[in-house]
């Protein structure tokens, strides 16, 4: 998916400088393009300079940038925001309200102790907890979906308690 | 322990009265001692795909209930038995059959039950199916052995739902299998996981939650044809499906009001409507045999600890009080026994509660996932050891204990299927 979001931006990066190069293009058009040109006023002056701007970078796809951490981490039977999640939700949340095409999935996770549909509950909770947060900081519920993967998609694979605070998180997916 | 052992059993006497009252009066003992029955070759059998009498030993011993008597020869439903030699032989029964196939390709079976004891024949049966049923035919005369010699109708010739998941190559696989592990069939292949299938009280569909939408939504497929379609994706998270026992709507797990709460949905997935209210956590809801309460789980008074309401919904009672962690409830189909998971000292065990009094009986460890027999005799569950999840099933007095083996990945979320015909 982000693969083809990064694509999509550099067709439309791509998009862009073509269309800044067409009035240079014009430039050395065929004559009877100019010729209509020419009655308009003065022949171009050579000293003048057009200012082009290069598209921003999306702060999304920048890979050192603040967007580029999306994990929320939490603490044994914890279904809270810790202060070390806290920057990566204002984070998000400050990209989404500047950027209100894009949609966020929250996916809330959980470790592989317990019962598989508790702890797809509990998973839930995690998800909330950083919807929640997230809306506070003036997320519209319209960009934000809080679901659950529970113990189904560890990002740590195996058991121990090194494992298990891997996968007590919640992502937050573009 | 042994309070809830007696009560079941005594149960088992007042329900199966109505027939076979003097054999029945014999499982009162059975757990100590078991009906030893010899089972004879059946003639002709080789002529199936597979050998009828051997698969019939092998539920009936399985069963824990009966002891098999070895090295019986070939003995047909035709064979004049002579009851007093068999009883000398230490069978108080004795299975004779034949095998023959149709012109049509389907394969016939008649079978004999004799009762060496009251020198009597007991029953006698003659099924036909298609070839490759053979396995189904031979669990269908298991069942009817079971039921003339219990009281209590037979398991066998039930199927399960179960996951088989291998996450390294993002294999998930929703199967269906007999009841002894066999014949096994794919019903859903995914990349993405799938968890809590739940088979339609008729049998012909399955209700289950996949994630290859990037969450869990929840689907009902039909088995036969192939054919699925979502019935609940509600924004949020969409899970634990289980069936009324009319099979007319199904209860679930919805978050799309926060946290995870219990609603009711049609089987067409019309109606939804929203039937527990708690600020935490409500889910795994069931409904009871008769359809009018529906267990669950909630966290509502701290940790999770199982509740009942009315199907309709309203106010809910707590059920569970040992333990600070009791989960996945499941009702038996008399209605009489709760099954569950509770965290106690530090693992996961298999309880088994008789609800009109409130004794409870700790079934196996390493226990997750039940699911009752449809006839209330057996639970099977997942269990996990050394790194490898596979499914077990104990019988509910917790004497009886198989382990279902497969040759690879893991397999988990068993559902025990209904009675068919």
């Amino acid at each position: 998916m982000r693969n083809f979001k990064s694509l999509a931006f550099i067709v439309t990066s791509a998009a862009l400088l073509s269309a800044c190069s067409t009035p240079m293009k014009t430039e050395v058009a065929p004559v009877e393009t100019r010729t209509t040109e020419v009655p308009k006023g003065a022949p171009a002056e050579p000293r003048e300079v057009a200012t082009v701007t290069a598209p921003a970078v999306d702060p999304l796809n920048d890979p050192k940038g603040v967007l580029a951490k999306r994990s929320v981490y939490f603490d044994y039977d914890s279904y809270v925001v810790r202060d070390d999640g806290k920057s990566v939700v204002e984070s998000h949340s400050g990209y989404l309200n500047k950027n209100k095409g894009r949609k966020v999935l929250i996916q809330g996770n959980t470790d592989e102790r317990g019962g598989t549909e508790y702890n797809l509950a509990l998973g839930q909770k995690r998800a909330e907890a950083v919807r929640k947060s997230m809306a506070a900081l003036g997320v519209p519920e319209s960009q934000m979906e809080a679901v659950s993967l529970g113990e189904e998609k560890p990002k740590a694979i195996g058991s121990g308690e090194a494992a298990w605070a891997e996968n007590r998180r919640a992502d937050i997916v573009y | 322990m042994s309070k809830l052992h007696s009560l079941i059993l005594s149960v088992g006497l007042i329900a199966g009265t109505s027939a076979q009252a003097q054999l029945k009066i014999e499982i009162a003992g059975i757990s100590a001692n078991q009906i030893p029955i010899a089972v004879a070759m059946f003639a002709d059998e080789g002529v199936a795909p597979a050998d009828v009498s051997d698969i019939i030993r092998a539920d009936l011993e399985r069963s824990g209930i009966f002891k098999v008597i070895d090295g019986v020869a070939v003995l047909s439903e035709t064979a004049i038995i002579d009851h007093a030699q068999w009883k000398s032989r230490g069978a108080d029964a004795l299975v004779v059959g034949s095998v023959k196939k149709l012109a049509d390709g389907r394969i016939e079976v008649r079978y004999k039950l004799h009762d060496t004891v009251r020198s009597t024949q007991l029953s006698a049966l003659t099924l036909s199916k298609d070839a490759r049923f053979t396995r189904v035919v031979a669990h269908k005369i298991a069942d009817d052995i079971y039921e003339k010699m219990t009281g209590t109708r037979g398991a066998f010739a039930t199927r399960v739902a179960y996951v088989n998941e291998n996450r390294g190559e993002r294999d998930y696989r929703l199967e269906i299998a007999d009841a002894d592990g066999e014949s096994v069939q794919v019903a859903v292949r995914s990349k993405e996981p799938i968890i809590s299938p739940s088979w339609s009280p008729d049998g012909g569909k399955v209700a289950y939650v996949s994630f290859e939408q990037r969450k869990p939504v929840i689907y009902v497929q039909d088995l036969v044809t192939g054919g699925r379609k979502i019935i609940v994706n509600e924004k949020g998270s969409n899970s634990a499906p289980s069936w009324a026992p009319d099979g007319s709507k199904l209860t679930v797990a919805l978050s799309k009001d926060g946290n995870t709460q219990v609603y009711g949905v049609n089987a067409d997935g019309s109606g939804l409507r929203r039937l527990s209210n708690s600020s935490g956590i409500d889910t795994e809801p069931q409904y009871s045999a008769d359809g009018e309460t529906i267990y669950f789980t909630s966290d509502r008074s701290g940790g999770p600890q199982i509740y009942k309401m009315s199907a309709s919904g309203g106010n809910a009672t707590r059920v569970t009080f040992n333990g600070s962690y009791n989960i996945s409830p499941r009702v038996s189909s008399d209605g009489k026994t709760l099954a569950w998971i509770s965290q106690r000292d530090g693992g996961y065990s298999l309880y088994a509660m008789d609800l009109a009094s409130g004794q409870e009986l700790r079934l196996a460890e390493q226990a997750t996932e039940p699911s009752f027999s449809p006839n209330g005799k057996y639970i099977m569950y997942a269990t996990k050891t050394g790194g490898r999840t596979s499914l077990a099933v104990v019988s509910v007095d917790g004497r009886v204990k198989q382990r279902l083996t497969t040759k690879a990945g893991n397999i988990r979320e068993p559902n025990w299927g209904p009675f068919m015909n």
